[in-house]
């Protein structure tokens, strides 16, 4: 186990840096890096090359990287251009965002698994039929529409939530939002539930366990359930890196000030060490995530051996 | 990756092969024909056994999501070559005085804040979401299943390399990735969009069609034809490829429907496609500042577009019963 | 007699119509006698034993009449909840393939042990003990090391072997074996076989082995049923079927064994296939196939008739059982 989880983590190391690395150009190759710093007219050249050389621009691309990813190990994720340090936006939109990623996951968690199993066990009937068609529909509609006429429909017509959230962003005033953000993901947790159910039901150590004489409880929740929910964890474990990754739409239109909106202002106002530093994390966390995943698997089903 | 120390075994596989098994000859047809809409065991009307693609395509005749999905798609792709068909006016041509108006005689669908007609506009904005998605969809499937099935098929050195690449691009998250590319496009033609997205979504597309190539390559007959002394290329043409096309052709069609959202969502973070490009994106982004006015602004292009992504899910998924009833 | 079926019939409804699976089976088992009930795939022998242990799926399966009588009692009267008590507690199964029936991610000291918590409310702890004790008691070595082990990491034998305890487990009255040995290596199907027969003894129980394997009959079996499309053909005591079979389809059966004085001669093989159950031929249902075959085999389906020549009863459901017997 110990040395199935160092060799992932050396297997992260050349992912992390080879995305990293396709952020960073992307960033500066397809950007103008100080565009956006003499407020909306172009800086005069003067000026311009003034503040290349103070942000280390008229290095080439290559430094420039090492560079920063040499600042990065340090805990310095360089300075937004208006002069706060990335790290500080990072303390204050992180923990907004992962607040929103729980409650998606809950979401998931708590109403796909339900639904899923629900759905499996009574396949063909019309509960079935109904959810089916349900997950149908929140799958075809983008997540931003999604978000904006349960907006409209929850917060200015029926005035059961804030139509936008708070800069402290509780956990309550983010229900909506993160039922927003989880709603394709939610659709597909059922019917992934749904499907794994629908064909472990026939399995024969099902039909076992029924012949052992167990009540039909048991049957389902220790034999079941422990075969079915294998690939399901796995996603859901999966998506906690998209989520947040994603986030950036549903925070727009709940005017959440997660990772998000800071990403979205660093983009629009072409602050480079902000969009590279936000994205380096998420990186991370997807990366992590997914670690953590493959060692649960291996924790759920005693066939996996560490390779 | 972790893997399964001994195939997961399902009981099913084994009955084939043993006499007799666990569950008798009715039992087993009784499964296979609940599963399987139209013939028992994929025989034919004759009793010959047909091909893994004749009995897709008996099946899908017969299945009314997949005629209703077909129909409903055939209509798009008209439409967004021909859209004078159903729509005689110009989406470019508004009338400010009209901005934000309800339904009325021969503007079924109302006006939009420019004073745009949202019927017309919602015709012709069809035909940029079919480029995007049809494009995108190309594009990906091509590149993704070139280099996933020459690394599935060769393995080794290639292959490592391949899905490292491949993990790379996985941990990016896609919309900011478009964010980030999208931001300094100036271009309002479709080609960004479609190139982005085929940039970021080619490693999907590989990853299927890796799994599914070296699934392939493991059956016993291919085995054989390899023992047989059978060419790479005889193989990877006669043997591979159409055992290892089924999910591909299945995660592609599905995958369409998530590019056109997709497009609609870059569209309203303001990176997607750009006026005069008249795209359902566009039409919902802007909209939904009227929201609370006109809601008749959004709902228009919002549903054409639910329902465009709805038909290739459900096309998907027909396709995919069919050629796999077991998954369902 | 404890067990008694009588009567039954199974449909399984389809999307292409209703296959008549068992069509009037009446068999019956008594402590400490083994049945081995014979047949092809499709001929209804695993879904009478899935009617009987009350684990067929339904729907699609339906039975549509029959009684079971166990211990005197008709198990298709009692409710759901009294039905499951008797399942694994007094009758019990082993299945053909253990490593599809053992459950993959449970440990088969749990898989043990669950019968004795749920059917004699065991603590988890006192369970597991009892899971050894069975674990030895099939032989399975260093028992106590394995018992947290999971079913992959057993070989095939000792994976039976590990189906055989949790069927004993309870000690029941009635094991039903369907297939026990058929997915196993030759060396290692004798083993298993003779365990099984050898608990059997022990604890006086009535076994039904399903099976088509009519080498593993001769050796166990007290008695035979030879079923086909879904009918018992054949019902007779063990050695008497081999020196002289009463129907021509157990005949075929016992011609298609290949046999070493036979060496260099063809094999016998019964010609055409079994009987698509959605659509049974009228009549007796092997005409097709049967080569004694006459007009009124394919209009009238054929009872079983008494064919006692001995004190044992016998009985063969063809027309020309004369012909057969002695013929």
């Amino acid at each position: 186990m110990g040395r199935y989880v160092i060799r992932r983590l050396l297997q992260m190391i050349p992912v992390f840096i080879g995305a990293t690395l396709l952020i960073f150009l992307m960033v500066n190759v397809m950007g103008d890096p100080i565009a956006g710093l003499c407020g909306d007219r172009a800086c005069d050249p003067a000026t311009a090359a003034q503040l290349e050389k103070e942000f280390g621009l008229d290095k080439p691309v290559w430094q420039q990287y090492l560079i920063y990813m040499g600042n990065l190990f340090t805990g310095d994720f360089g300075t937004a251009f208006n002069g706060q340090p990335v790290t500080e936006l990072m303390a204050s939109s992180f923990p907004v965002t992962i607040r929103l990623t729980i409650v998606a996951i809950l979401f998931e968690i708590v109403i796909g698994i339900s639904l899923g199993v629900l759905t499996g066990l009574k396949r063909g009937r019309p509960i079935d039929s109904t959810v089916l068609v349900l997950t149908l529909v929140v799958l075809s509609i983008p997540t931003f529409v999604t978000g904006l006429l349960l907006q409209l429909l929850l917060g200015v017509e029926w005035g059961w939530i804030k139509p936008a959230v708070s800069p402290e962003a509780p956990f309550s005033e983010l229900i909506v939002p993160g039922l927003v953000l989880a709603s394709v993901s939610l659709a597909y947790v059922t019917r992934l539930t749904r499907t794994s159910i629908a064909e472990n039901k026939r399995a024969d150590y099902v039909r076992t366990a029924v012949a052992k004489g167990l009540p039909r409880r048991r049957v389902i929740t220790r034999h079941l359930l422990r075969n079915s929910l294998i690939p399901v964890v796995t996603f859901i474990g999966a998506d906690i890196g998209a989520l947040m990754g994603g986030a950036i739409a549903t925070e727009r239109i709940f005017n959440i000030h997660g990772v998000g909106y800071q990403l979205y202002q660093g983009i629009v106002r072409q602050n480079t060490q902000t969009v590279v530093g936000f994205v380096t994390v998420l990186v991370l966390v997807f990366l992590l995530a997914n670690l953590l995943v493959d060692l649960l698997y291996a924790i759920l089903d005693p066939r996996i051996r560490y390779a | 990756m972790p893997e399964p120390l001994e195939p997961f075994d399902d009981g099913r596989a084994i009955d084939h092969t043993g006499a007799g098994g666990a569950t008798d000859l009715a039992m087993e047809e009784a499964e296979t024909l609940e599963k399987t809409p139209g013939g028992p065991l994929g025989t034919g009307p004759a009793g010959k056994p047909r091909s893994l693609w004749s009995d897709a395509w008996h099946d899908l005749r017969r299945n009314p999501v997949f005629i209703i999905s077909s129909l409903i798609i055939l209509f798009l792709v008209i439409i967004a070559i021909w859209p004078q068909l159903i729509a005689s006016g110009d989406p470019l041509q508004c009338d400010l005085s009209k901005a934000q108006e309800g339904s009325q005689p021969g503007h079924p669908f109302g006006f939009n804040g420019q004073g745009c007609d949202v019927y017309t506009r919602t015709v012709y904005g069809a035909r940029a979401s079919v480029q995007v998605g049809v494009f995108a969809t190309l594009g990906v499937t091509i590149i993704g299943s070139l280099f996933g099935g020459l690394a599935g098929f060769y393995g080794g050195a290639w292959d490592g390399v391949l899905s490292r690449i491949t993990d790379v691009f996985f941990a990016i998250p896609v919309i900011l990735g478009g964010l980030v590319l999208l931001s300094v496009v100036t271009s309002t033609t479709v080609w960004p969009v479609i190139g982005f997205m085929v940039l970021l979504g080619w490693p999907q597309l590989s990853r299927i069609a890796r799994g599914s190539v070296i699934t392939a390559k493991q059956n016993d007959y291919v085995q054989a034809a390899r023992a047989l002394g059978a060419s790479n290329s005889r193989m990877l043409l006669r043997h591979i490829t159409p055992n290892a096309l089924a999910p591909v052709i299945v995660v592609a069609t599905i995958a369409l429907g998530t590019y056109i959202s997709l497009e609609a969502t870059l569209s309203f973070l303001g990176v997607g496609l750009k006026p005069p490009t008249v795209s359902w994106g566009i039409d919902i982004s802007s909209a939904s500042q009227y929201i609370r006015n006109a809601p008749h602004m959004l709902l228009w292009p919002a549903g054409a577009l639910a329902i465009t992504v709805l038909s290739f899910i459900m096309l998907g998924d027909a396709v995919r019963d069919a050629l796999d009833p077991k998954l369902r | 007699m404890l067990l008694e079926v009588r009567d039954l019939h199974v449909e399984f409804h389809t999307r292409d119509g209703v296959a008549k699976a068992v069509n009037g089976v009446d068999y019956s088992v008594d402590a400490g006698e083994t049945l081995a009930v014979l047949g092809e795939s499709g001929s209804g022998k695993s879904v009478t034993a899935q009617a009987v242990m009350g684990i067929l799926d339904i729907p699609p399966g339906k039975i549509t009449q029959g009684e079971i009588l166990f211990q005197g009692q008709d198990l298709l009267k009692l409710k759901e909840e009294e039905r499951r008590k008797v399942r694994g507690a007094k009758m019990a199964m082993v299945f053909q393939d253990a490593l599809s029936s053992l459950n993959p991610v449970v440990s088969v000291g749990d898989q043990l042990g669950e019968m004795f918590q749920v059917h004699k409310g065991m603590s988890r702890k006192d369970s597991r003990a009892k899971a050894v004790e069975l674990m030895d008691r099939v032989r399975i070595p260093a028992a106590k090391e394995r018992v947290a082990q999971y079913p992959h990491q057993f070989s095939g034998g000792m994976r039976q072997r590990i189906m055989i305890a949790m069927a004993l487990a309870l000690e029941p009255e009635l094991i039903i074996a369907d297939e026990p040995t058929t997915a196993l290596d030759v060396t290692v199907q004798a083993q298993v076989m003779d365990l099984l027969a050898e608990l059997q003894r022990e604890l006086n129980m009535g076994l039904i082995l399903i099976t088509h394997d009519l080498g593993v009959v001769a050796d166990v079996a007290d008695k035979i049923a030879v079923m086909y499309a879904g009918r018992i053909v054949e019902r007779a005591p063990v050695h008497e079927i081999y020196k002289a079979p009463a129907h021509p389809y157990t005949k075929g059966l016992l011609e298609s064994i290949p046999r070493l004085d036979q060496k260099g001669q063809e094999l016998y093989a019964i010609k055409g296939l079994p009987p698509n159950l959605l659509n049974i031929p009228p009549g007796c249902a092997f005409n097709p196939r049967c080569p004694l075959a006459q007009d009124v085999c394919r209009t009238d389906v054929p009872p079983l008739y008494d064919v006692t020549e001995s004190p044992v009863p016998r009985a063969s459901a063809c027309h020309f059982w004369k012909e057969c017997l002695h013929g």
